[in-house]
């Protein structure tokens, strides 16, 4: 009976929400999909090509470097971000003095837009390479470090609360009980804390896998992708490819449905690990 | 096996102490860190290095501070020196900046869009997720889905298209682009609705029900306030999101008559072939000032909703 009467509320309820999705979300991505199979420069002269969006897209050399470029930016910054943000939200969980501060202050930048952080970075990164005579636009690789560092200074802070949180929930019987039976300080951290906080660190992972992945502001303000779009992530490369050259925008549309996979695979893969660890508990 | 033996009983002896820790954390924070300086001499050690720690980290947004002060030619050739006689200037950045970006205006569009957004979803998506919840058809699953569905797609995936199609609908402006943002936004907020919608128990709203509610009143009078924790964190988030938004209103937005303040600072660099720093340091000030007074303000409500929000994502 309650849902009956509720459901004559539709237009109050549900109506705006799905009005805006389509328009925001649906109608867009379908239009997405089928673009990437068309040969268009606005959306209504699209024509159908088929797949040659997709063979084209593997041709071009910038994109495949772009994709190598951004998997090895992504397996550094989650190690070590996902590294220090433990590590300093074990030694906050000591209870030593100050605690509050500190987090604090780690967890600051992580509120900072992406593109003010990227000019923030490029100031301090050019004035310390000007030491050597280089700039942030001399070589791929300080590029690549500089949004290492970047990365690591904006989301450290971001999983050490997610580690917290998760450190806590750690009974705190279970550590004393591994203590009198003799563990070492290395065994109680890797035999019981780790296995204990293995939902925090699934989730850490895979938050900073995808946000490296999808990582496109702090590129776009730290270096553009210079020298010659050397320093370009997969989110840049899909812009640049779409706004940067005429006639590339089915490519471009390609390009996006291919990293839609990718980000698509990862959350998938996500799901199947954090399932798999609820079963164990 | 002696050492063992030792490190047992001082194991068993440490048992005391640390509960008397945990006691007192719980009673108040002072006791806490007296009793934890005692327990560990490292303690004082580990305050010291993560005191330097922390100290570097928050240097680069000291440097920037320094040098919005510095006369323009001085910043990139010693980033690093305070300003001096010399190289002082004074607010002149500050209002070369302002001028040039028209920082004003740019702040006041981000306030509209993210204020305007942010109490848009959560009046809207709210609704929806307790609609979804309770009526339970084909078509509302078939919604939960989608909306779970789209957390997943990258925004490139529908860059083109939605410009293109906000375009067409005439929503580039400060008021249009909040359909948008509600649109891309409510993937993650009617999750998280629904997620704590499940646990409100039916009965409350039956009740209400029978005292002659309608479902209108129901929602504002019994439910809305349950939900209040939840609207807080997706408040936090999408107002987090939407504030440093920089591609979809770059894209989405007339940015010949509207600018959000990280489009205005990519103009900075964009427009004018040279990138004035004394400009760019002053503007990256004024960017980042209001983000750190919110936060001092309402670091409570962020941490939380931060925790939840990663959580159930």
């Amino acid at each position: 009976m309650n849902k009956k009467v509720l459901r004559i509320y539709f237009p109050l309820f549900a109506l705006p929400t799905l009005i805006a999705f389509i328009i925001g979300f649906i109608v867009p991505f379908g239009m997405g999909i089928y673009l990437s199979f068309c040969k268009f420069t606005t959306v209504a002269d699209a024509k159908w090509v088929g797949m040659q969006n997709f063979k084209d897209m593997f041709k071009d050399p910038e994109f495949i470097h772009a994709l190598w470029y951004t998997a090895l930016f992504a397996v550094v910054s989650v190690i070590t971000i996902n590294f220090f943000g433990f590590s300093i939200a074990m030694l906050l969980t000591k209870g030593i003095k100050g605690t509050n501060l500190f987090r604090t202050v780690f967890f600051m930048p992580n509120l900072i837009g992406g593109i003010v952080l990227g000019y923030i970075w490029q100031l301090i990164l050019n004035g310390i390479l000007a030491n050597f005579g280089a700039t942030l636009t001399f070589s791929e690789k300080y590029g690549f470090w500089g949004m290492i560092i970047l990365m690591n200074w904006q989301q450290i802070g971001y999983v050490m609360i997610i580690y917290i949180a998760g450190i806590q929930n750690v009974p705190g019987e279970l550590l004393e009980a591994a203590r009198i039976d003799g563990a070492t300080n290395s065994q109680v951290l890797f035999k019981v804390m780790l296995p204990m906080v293995m939902p925090s660190i699934t989730i850490c992972t895979f938050l900073t896998l995808t946000n490296s992945f999808k990582l496109y502001d702090q590129n776009l303000a730290l270096t553009n992708g210079l020298p010659s779009n050397k320093s370009e992530l997969l989110a840049l490369n899909i812009y640049n490819t779409f706004y940067g050259r005429v006639g590339f925008e089915g490519v471009g549309q390609a390009k996006a449905v291919v990293f839609f996979f990718i980000v698509g695979a990862i959350a998938v893969a996500q799901l199947f690990f954090t399932h798999r660890k609820e079963v164990q508990q | 096996m002696a050492r063992n033996n030792t490190s047992r009983t001082l194991a068993a002896g440490e048992m005391l102490p640390k509960d008397i820790q945990k006691l007192a954390k719980r009673m108040s924070k002072k006791k806490s860190s007296s009793s934890s300086a005692r327990k560990s001499p490292y303690s004082g050690l580990w305050t010291f290095i993560l005191s330097i720690v922390s100290v570097i980290y928050v240097i680069p947004i000291i440097l920037v501070f320094m040098n919005s002060f510095k006369k323009k030619v001085f910043i990139n050739k010693a980033p690093f020196a305070p300003p001096t006689a010399k190289t002082f200037a004074n607010w002149d950045n500050y209002i070369s900046g302002v001028e040039k970006i028209g920082f004003f205006s740019a702040f006041i569009n981000s306030v509209i869009i993210t204020v305007g957004s942010v109490l848009v979803i959560i009046l809207c998506t709210s609704m929806c997720g307790w609609y979804i919840t309770r009526v339970k058809t084909i078509f509302s699953k078939c919604m939960y889905y989608l909306c779970v569905f789209s957390m997943v797609v990258p925004f490139q995936m529908v860059m083109f298209t939605l410009a293109k199609t906000s375009d067409k609908l005439k929503l580039g402006n400060p008021w249009g682009i909040i359909v948008v943002y509600l649109g891309f936004g409510a993937g993650l907020a009617v999750f998280m609705f629904c997620g704590f919608a499940k646990s409100i128990p039916i009965e409350i709203e039956e009740a209400a029900m029978i005292d002659g509610c309608n479902p209108v009143q129901t929602y504002f009078q019994v439910v809305m306030p349950i939900l209040r924790p939840t609207c807080i964190s997706v408040a936090i988030l999408e107002a987090m999101w939407i504030w440093n938004d920089y591609l979809l209103p770059s894209l989405v937005l007339d940015k010949t008559k509207y600018k959000t303040i990280p489009i205005a600072i990519q103009y900075l660099k964009g427009g004018y072939g040279a990138v004035d720093m004394g400009a760019m340091m002053a503007m990256l000030v004024l960017a980042i000032i209001p983000i750190i007074v919110f936060y001092l303000f309402c670091q409570k409500y962020i941490i939380e909703g931060v925790v939840s929000g990663a959580v159930k994502g």
